[in-house]
């Protein structure tokens, strides 16, 4: 459905965004992640036709977005940065605006509004003007406004910004819901919506895409993932240290905890020895009191960090 | 026709945008005060002389290039200035329009109110006809010219409002703007351009004069040239905003 070619945005000199290519299809829900200020507005107000590329192609539905605008923007839902809306509408006024403008008239005019009303749950503020309403069902008249008119295609810029958990939970749900049939690109700083919502996640920093594939994927770049952490009571760290080195799986053991009855150890595995380490571990700790035993699985954000921020990841190790 | 569903729905919101804010209201009543105020006491409509011609054209009239000047860049300054400072611009650009529409459907909504304003100052036709017996014809086409005399200054308005999402950095340009068109046809200025410009540039100068252009209608006269050079005045500015706004998002 969506279709990006070597898209770059250059803002004076500076590269904004540098020869990005990638493609959304329609069952899929990508997540856009990176830093702030890594180019994920802009590729986004790109695919939407509000700026035009430097240079590079982005379609839409087959249609190009600079050159068939019009046709490429109909497919097209968008909930632009900070859920901008005219705050001097009341929100059943703002919803029938976008429903007009979208071509909806009549009956199908009013079933849409009463859809999107439903979805977001904007029943309790629907005669209020937008600007008394609060953050979150400001965001959620927003983002009701970029599904009106059922698109194909929803781009959605950070919408889970500043919601309360509730909130960000309910449209989570959503997004996932509404990515079955529709081809979802949505911008995100938090890493564990990718897990609840996306079925394959871009990271992208200084307007360059570093890392591209399932979440499961990304986690296994982790160095956690594997790894197996390990808490025991009666026995030193120095003896868990020594057990551990002789297995051949092992690549090293870091203490992370020790006190006066337990130690917590995390072992991380060598390459390649993905899940049989937790087995080999369990067989050379007989006799310890076990307490806790179990396999990491990799976490994004340390993925994140070490992609995005190489210096201070490898830093932090040390 | 599809582009004019889409410019009617801009037109309807931006209408309603300004009665939903006290901006329509206070708009109004001012006009209508300045109006009745220059009228009645500095126009003199009731010097002596006056009252048996019944005429409207000079008290009445004869303001309406200067109350513009601030009064249209009032109504002008928040078309795209607040759509770019709330963000909403981002909105509307990327619905499957083109920023023709969303130009033209908001400078409509903008002169429809302005036309609304000037219809509400018929209580002083009523006076005038109740007194005398003016020619109502004059009337009409003054008001028709004042009418896209309003419109001229709307349109410049929208170019600066274009620049800038701060409302009064476009007012006060807005203003300057307006003010040229203006002086351009101020006999002072005339005057003082007589002193050593040369006949054809004067001519060329006053050409540009929106009182210039407006006088023909005063006296009742719908001269097509007038017509067509607040028309093109008005579709100039528009083009300009519609560069503006394109370049604006280039970046």
């Amino acid at each position: 459905m969506i279709k990006v070619q070597e898209l770059s945005k250059l803002f004076g000199t500076k590269r904004a965004v540098d020869e990005i290519s990638f493609s959304v299809e329609r069952g899929e829900v990508l997540g856009f992640l990176g830093p702030n200020g890594a180019g994920k507005s802009t590729t986004m107000r790109m695919i939407t036709g509000f700026i035009p590329p430097s240079s590079g192609t982005v379609t839409v539905g087959g249609f190009d977005v600079v050159e068939q605008a019009i046709a490429a923007r109909r497919l097209i839902g968008y909930l632009p940065e900070n859920a901008p809306a005219y705050t001097d509408m009341t929100v059943y006024g703002f919803l029938n605006f976008t429903a007009e403008i979208r071509g909806l008239r009549g009956d199908a005019k009013k079933k849409a509004v009463h859809r999107v009303v439903g979805t977001c749950f904007l029943e309790p503020v629907l005669h209020q003007s937008i600007e008394t309403l609060s953050k979150g069902y400001r965001h959620r008249t927003c983002f009701a406004q970029s599904i009106i008119h059922d698109p194909d295609v929803l781009i959605l810029d950070e919408p889970t910004d500043g919601l309360d958990p509730n909130q960000k939970h309910e449209i989570r749900q959503l997004i996932r819901r509404m990515g079955e049939k529709k081809a979802i690109i949505f911008s995100t700083h938090i890493l564990e919506e990718v897990d609840a919502a996306c079925t394959r996640a871009i990271i992208i920093d200084r307007g360059k895409i570093v890392a591209n594939g399932t979440p499961h994927q990304l986690r296994s770049k982790s160095e956690w993932a594997g790894a197996v952490t390990l808490r025991v009571t009666g026995i030193s760290a120095a003896a868990i240290n020594e057990r551990m080195a002789q297995l051949s799986a092992v690549k090293r053991t870091a203490i992370l905890r020790e006190d006066a009855t337990s130690v917590t150890a995390r072992v991380f595995p060598k390459p390649n020895v993905n899940g049989v380490l937790a087995g080999s571990i369990a067989d050379a700790a007989q006799g310890w009191r076990i307490e806790e035993l179990h396999t990491e699985e990799g976490r994004l954000d340390e993925v994140f960090r070490s992609i995005t921020m190489p210096d201070t990841a490898t830093e932090e190790k040390k | 026709m599809n582009s004019w569903s889409h410019i009617k729905a801009i037109t309807k919101r931006e209408l309603g945008a300004y009665f939903s804010s006290p901006l329509a209201y206070v708009f109004i009543v001012i006009f209508l005060l300045l109006c009745g105020f220059f009228t009645f006491m500095v126009g003199g409509f009731f010097e002596p002389g006056r009252i048996p011609q019944a005429s409207l054209v000079h008290p009445f009239f004869d303001w309406h290039p200067w109350f513009y000047l601030f009064l249209v860049p009032a109504v002008g300054m928040r078309l795209w200035a607040e759509e770019r400072r709330v963000g909403t611009i981002e909105l509307l650009l990327t619905m499957p329009i083109t920023p023709w529409e969303a130009i033209v459907g908001k400078f409509l909504a903008s002169w429809l109110f302005l036309a609304l304003a000037l219809v509400l100052t018929f209580p002083v036709v009523l006076t005038v006809n109740y007194l005398g017996s003016p020619d109502n014809g004059v009337i009409l086409t003054a008001y028709v010219g004042s009418w896209l005399m309003a419109g001229a200054y709307l349109a410049l308005s929208c170019i600066t409002s274009a620049m800038t999402r701060n409302q009064v950095v476009s007012f006060i340009i807005s203003v300057v703007l307006c003010l040229f068109f203006i002086l351009a046809g101020f006999p002072p200025v005339i005057r003082l351009l007589e002193g050593w410009a040369a006949p054809w540039l004067i001519s060329i100068v006053t050409s540009f004069s929106v009182i210039t252009h407006f006088d023909g209608f005063q006296r009742g006269v719908l001269d097509s040239r007038d017509v067509i050079f607040f028309l093109s005045v008005i579709v100039f500015s528009l083009f300009t905003t519609s560069v503006i706004l394109r370049t604006h998002r280039a970046g």
